[in-house]
């Protein structure tokens, strides 16, 4: 008998704690798949990866990954892991990071790392919402969307519309790529983990800055279910924040 | 060896490389600016890597991810900036990282002056960031002693896993002496040694191995042995490493407390009164936390000291720690100032001469 199929040992046998229809554990598997395959390619050394934790829900990312792994201040994480690369420039540094991380706290260190073109990967994480401390207004939060903090609907008036930060980072000299996608489908899904791994390659191959945003749901801040809230990603989300490559320096090169 | 004459920001950041530090991470801010410039030219030449940040959140957060690979590393700033560094002090201290923090102090609140100041006292010595922990804090008084200390300060740093803080007021930095600087450590990360690094675990290896940097124990019970372990690492630490330096002591009437500059204000003071004959005598902490309590009391319990004069170029940081250390048996006097101005040889032998009259 063949194996066909097997899990990644990028991931540890801890329960992943999760709730019941997050998108998190889909993407923690298609960051661990991504380097599993550039090891087995060949194009990675086995152990040289270090993973940067957030502040949010991922952030025991730490006991999931099965790499060395780092916890940052929140939105410390592409500082934590300029200090990381720079000491150890032939291992693959990715920062896992959610949308009250990234888009608010750790706006000027995401932003930093891609201006100075830092060989590290982000996979961004953005559900709308702060969802560790249940369920407040994000940077990211649609206008009208209510959470605990902004019960009436986000009103644009008051506290501005949603950041786009894939948007804005493309505009960084520095970031050499940067995506937004989703795992709201499995076509979707794949394409992630393809995003993923093009990410991890450029950084391998020393190229610069790549951030891989994924649009992801909060069935239990949003009130949905898990069906309900994937279709709420798809009628609300995704027309906001349109999915596609918004800056590919590789593409351009060739 | 020759002595060379060196400004103490270049001599401190020398001393740093020859201590093996390789990654320097850094914003600049006045009085400290000479050290980040100093090192961005010679970090190349041995190799090393010096990066400018866009904040000091986001250098000492650098600090967090090099220290954590093992490597030898130093960030420096002054008063402002050391206190947006304090969240990345708490959480390395926390994860119980080694590292070299140099805050060069100015003075405060706020943005407060440029010259020079010990107002940082506190916020060194009794944490600065949130929750119980603890830095060796090292206040050197001359250049060569801070030179000698940052050459033993990353071996305290690994040895306990405890980041290691200067203060150093803005003239430690700024002023000029000669000094004999020491030769180039060898310094490579070895894995035996730091088993707790990010240096290379892969799937397969022993679990228990896989490095997780990280200062999170969301359970109680595991918070609470973590800090059973940073306690009782700052217990150690305690019993070992306090230093300090006593001068005039035998037979003084009146016992001065100073740390840094201030000391050697002091220092000539007591040369001048003494000769004019009235006995004082200096006893300095040069390491800060340790605080030599049981020294300072026991050189306070001889019969001969009347009384101590606690000075300080703030508004009296370090007296709460004399006080403590005399515990009520003796009387504490206190003569210093804010605003940046040191006080001076003349300012301090009057105050000694109006505590002998009683005044």
């Amino acid at each position: 008998m063949s194996v066909v199929f097997e899990k990644t040992s990028l991931l540890t046998d801890k329960q992943f704690h999760y709730c019941p229809g997050c998108n998190h554990g889909i993407i923690h598997r298609l960051v661990a798949e991504a380097i599993d395959e550039l090891v087995k390619e060949g194009k990675l050394e086995a152990g040289n990866v270090v993973g940067v934790a957030p502040v949010g829900c991922s952030v025991f990312a730490y006991d999931y990954f099965n790499c060395d792994m780092f916890e940052a201040a929140h939105g410390r994480a592409p500082a934590v892991g300029t200090g990381i690369k720079r000491s150890k420039p032939d291992t693959l540094v990715f920062t896992y990071q959610g949308d009250g991380d990234l888009a608010s706290i750790g706006t000027a260190e995401v932003v930093h790392a891609a201006h100075r073109g830092e060989k590290i990967a982000t996979i961004f994480v953005n559900n709308a919402i702060y969802g560790m401390t249940g369920g407040q207004m994000a940077p990211t939060t649609l206008v009208g969307q209510k959470t605990t903090t902004s019960p009436y609907g986000r009103d644009e008036a008051w506290c501005g519309a949603p950041i786009k930060m894939s948007e804005m980072l493309s505009q960084v000299p520095g970031a050499y790529y940067i995506e937004r996608c989703a795992v709201n489908n499995n076509a979707n899904i794949l394409k992630t983990k393809k995003a993923i791994k093009k990410a991890f390659q450029y950084q391998l191959e020393g190229k610069g800055y790549c951030m891989v945003e994924v649009l992801s749901t909060c069935p239990t801040n949003w009130g949905l279910s898990p069906v309900e809230a994937i279709k709420w990603l798809e009628e609300n989300m995704i027309p906001y924040y349109p999915l596609g490559v918004y800056k590919d320096k590789g593409a351009a090169e060739k | 060896m020759a002595l060379t004459l060196m400004k103490g920001s270049e001599a401190i950041a020398e001393a740093a490389i020859r201590a093996g530090a390789r990654f320097f991470f850094g914003y600049p801010i006045t009085p400290q600016t000479e050290i980040p410039e100093y090192m961005s030219a010679r970090m190349p030449e041995v190799g090393g890597c010096f990066l400018q940040a866009e904040s000091e959140v986001a250098a000492i957060n650098m600090v967090y991810g090099a220290a954590g690979t093992g490597a030898r590393v130093i960030t420096s700033s002054s008063s402002p900036g050391v206190s947006l560094k304090q969240e990345g002090i708490s959480y390395i201290a926390g994860a119980r990282l080694p590292c070299l923090i140099l805050n060069v102090m100015r003075g405060g609140p706020g943005l407060g002056s440029i010259q020079a100041s010990q107002g940082d006292y506190f916020q060194g010595v009794k944490g600065g960031g949130n929750g119980d922990y603890h830095l060796i804090t090292f206040a050197p008084s001359s250049i060569q002693e801070a030179i000698n200390l940052i050459m033993i300060a990353y071996e305290k740093a690994e040895k306990y896993r405890v980041p290691v803080l200067f203060l150093a007021d803005g003239i430690i930095a700024q002023m000029m002496e000669p000094v004999e600087m020491p030769e180039m450590v060898e310094f490579h990360v070895d894995p035996e040694k730091k088993p707790w690094a990010a240096t290379g675990w892969k799937p397969g290896d022993d679990p228990a191995k896989r490095a997780v940097i990280n200062s999170l124990f969301i359970n109680t019970e595991d918070l609470s042995a973590h800090n059973d372990i940073l306690q009782a690492t700052y217990r150690e630490i305690e019993k070992n490493e306090k230093q300090w330096e006593t001068y005039q002591t035998e037979d003084a009437e009146i016992l001065i407390t100073a740390f840094g500059t201030v000391a050697r204000v002091a220092k000539s003071a007591i040369d001048e009164l003494r000769a004019e004959g009235v006995k004082v005598g200096l006893f300095r902490p040069i390491t800060v936390w340790p605080f030599p309590y049981e020294e300072l009391k026991a050189e306070a319990d001889r019969p001969n000291v009347k009384a101590l004069l606690d000075v300080e170029c703030n508004e009296g940081q370090m007296l709460e720690d004399v006080k403590l250390a005399l515990n009520g048996t003796k009387e504490v006097d206190f003569f210093g100032h804010c605003g940046s101005q040191m006080p001076t040889t003349e300012e301090i032998k009057c105050k000694i001469l109006a505590m002998k009259e009683g005044k």
